[in-house]
């Protein structure tokens, strides 16, 4: 079904199609959109969830664990503050084996306050235990959350799953996008049919009781075990929606790598401006490629390693600084997945975009013009670079 | 992508500039073509200047960011014109389409770095005419769409029937009015 969306109506018609037990959120910008459209789906009936408005982000999270551990199947959606106000949470929801579903619209956490996109929110919790999907565009936000519950509530994986998107840059930007119908989504996510769960009444458990030393390090090497099922799981589910949809969804996509010279890896909607700036550059001949990691989270190492063992120079863009005096997130991932794999291509990095700073086509087009340099002189020279900041730093940290 | 078209608006907040390329968008997606409609958020103020944005094509938009060189400038508020730099990156191939009652030496002279072609409309007149309040973004809409001929202007007029039946479901007294002043707006526009 043809339609325009922003990313925010999109996530939240893939919501109305789940139609999920329970609802629990609290309104944050850029996220704000997602709980307010999917409040007026259960107000006029087109839903049967119970929509639980909380009173704070902890509580959004918390109901969402109550909702999940007794049975139901729990969504939220959220941005930056309302994460960080999550965070005793998070923990609690992956190592609950609970797998809920959260709507992330990326936005700078404060301070100083900034309503605006980058991924300081998503980086903050990359090691928390839950399953990391990120979207170029409305399209990959609506198709990642109808891919969600059959990832998270898997029998081998049992996580939560946020599904990342741009504050702003797709949450709030119509464009065109295809809709599944309501039917085949029903049947593409199926009934939710844990497996134990507090409510039921042939089966006394208790969840989350006290964990010390003759057991922890057991039930985290279980969520190891999980995360790393996960990467299986995520590739068969991606398998059967492309059945459906004709739509193919990896743990990345390679866009013209084929025979890619420079390559650009960047997460959201980035990628569709790198895809664009690849396309020129093509056109003069330069054998530009572009590495989109959609799944971050179990992270893809080796595969990524392999995609890229063919290029000369890499740039990772980063759009949050890990302020470590080393490199972002996702540049530490996939070094150190080329690094253990035995890929030596000259990479570096790229922090930019913070704070909703807007990356044009242009600045991307100088990152493969320093990557080109790179393959002629062979010297990498400062790996650690920004993009598009002012003032000192414009050479690298 | 060569036949990307990139329209940039300008408006003080309140006036529905955000709006109207989120209707433009619409009118375009509905005669087949992949579209963007995304403002670019501030701080939010009546009054305030903001700045929203489109694209179009024949082809898939993959590229996310501003626009930087629009082919169409679209300016709802004329006091704009000395306070923010509307022309910036403006193509000479393209226009800039205003909502003005100034003459046009005033125009040429305060665009003088401008060597596009300059069209105005009167958005007031025809509002104020054909729906009796002052919303600029119905008319400036059908002028973008007249000046960039992105569809034509029969094309657009049988959409917005639509889309404002669509719109105003619930108070259906002001789809025929909104109709006038597209029809008027189409009429209105003329080169500087």
């Amino acid at each position: 079904m043809r339609e325009r969306l922003s990313g925010n109506e999109a996530a939240a018609i893939a919501m109305k199609q789940i139609n999920p037990d329970v609802v629990a959120a609290f309104p944050i910008t850029p996220s704000t959109e997602i709980p307010q459209y999917f409040s007026t789906f259960v107000s006029n009936g087109t839903v049967d969830t119970e929509f639980v408005a909380v009173e704070s982000e902890h509580s959004a999270m918390s109901a969402c664990i109550g909702a999940q551990a007794a049975g139901g199947r729990a969504m939220t959606a959220t941005s930056a503050n309302g994460l960080s106000l999550m965070w005793e949470m998070i923990y609690i929801a992956s190592s609950l084996r609970l797998p809920i579903v959260m709507s992330l619209v990326n936005r700078a956490v404060s301070g100083p306050l900034n309503i605006h996109n980058d991924h300081s929110d998503a980086m903050g919790v990359r090691d928390a235990g839950w399953i990391m999907t990120f979207s170029e565009n409305n399209q990959e936000a609506y198709d990642n959350l109808i891919m969600a519950h059959r990832i998270a509530e898997h029998k081998d994986v049992l996580l939560p799953l946020m599904i990342c998107q741009d504050g702003f840059i797709t949450s709030h930007s119509i464009e065109n996008i295809e809709l599944i119908e309501d039917e085949k989504v029903k049947e593409f996510v199926g009934k939710y049919q844990p497996e134990h769960y507090l409510l039921n009444a042939k089966e006394p458990i208790a969840i989350g009781p006290l964990d010390l030393q003759g057991y922890l390090f057991e039930h985290k090497t279980q969520q190891a075990i999980a995360m790393r099922n996960a990467k299986e799981v995520i590739l068969d589910v991606a398998k059967d929606f492309e059945k459906m949809t004709g739509r193919k969804y990896g743990f990345f996509e390679e866009y013209k790598m084929e025979d890619a010279e420079v390559v650009v890896v960047c997460m959201n909607s980035t990628a569709g401006t790198a895809k664009y700036t690849a396309d020129r550059l093509r056109e003069q001949g330069i054998k530009a490629g572009v590495l989109k990691v959609r799944v971050f989270r179990p992270f893809p190492a080796e595969e990524i390693a392999k995609a890229l063992s063919k290029a000369k120079a890499i740039a990772v863009l980063d759009k949050a600084d890990s302020l470590n005096a080393a490199g972002g997130a996702l540049f530490e991932d996939v070094t150190s997945g080329m690094f253990v794999n035995k890929v030596q291509v000259p990479t570096i990095n790229y922090v930019y975009g913070i704070g909703g700073r807007d990356t044009t086509s242009n600045e991307i087009e100088s990152v493969y013009q320093d990557l080109m340099e790179i393959v002629k002189t062979g010297e990498i020279g400062n790996p650690y670079r920004y993009l598009g900041v002012r003032g000192c730093l414009k050479n690298g940290l | 992508m060569h036949d990307l078209i990139e329209i940039r608006w300008h408006g003080r907040g309140g006036q529905g500039a955000k709006t109207a390329s989120l209707l433009l968008a619409d009118a375009a997606f509905n005669t087949g073509k992949y579209i963007q409609g995304f403002p670019e958020y501030g701080p939010e103020r009546m009054g305030a200047p903001i700045t929203a944005y489109n694209r179009i094509s024949s082809n898939p938009i993959t590229i996310h960011s501003n626009i930087y060189e629009p082919d169409y400038v679209v300016v709802v508020d004329d006091t704009l014109l000395e306070s923010v730099d509307v022309t910036a990156g403006l193509k000479d191939s393209g226009a800039i389409i205003i909502n003005t009652t100034k003459d046009n030496n005033y125009l040429k002279q305060v665009l003088s770095n401008y060597s596009g072609n300059i069209y105005k409309i009167d958005a007031r007149k025809v509002s104020m005419e054909t729906l009796g309040k002052y919303f600029p973004n119905t008319p400036m809409l059908a002028a973008v769409v007249k000046v960039s001929e992105i569809m034509s202007e029969q094309e657009f007029l049988d959409d917005m029937v639509g889309s404002f039946k669509h719109k105003f479901a619930k108070k259906p007294e002001v789809i025929e009015g909104n109709m006038k002043a597209l029809e008027m707006a189409l009429k209105s526009v003329e080169k500087v």
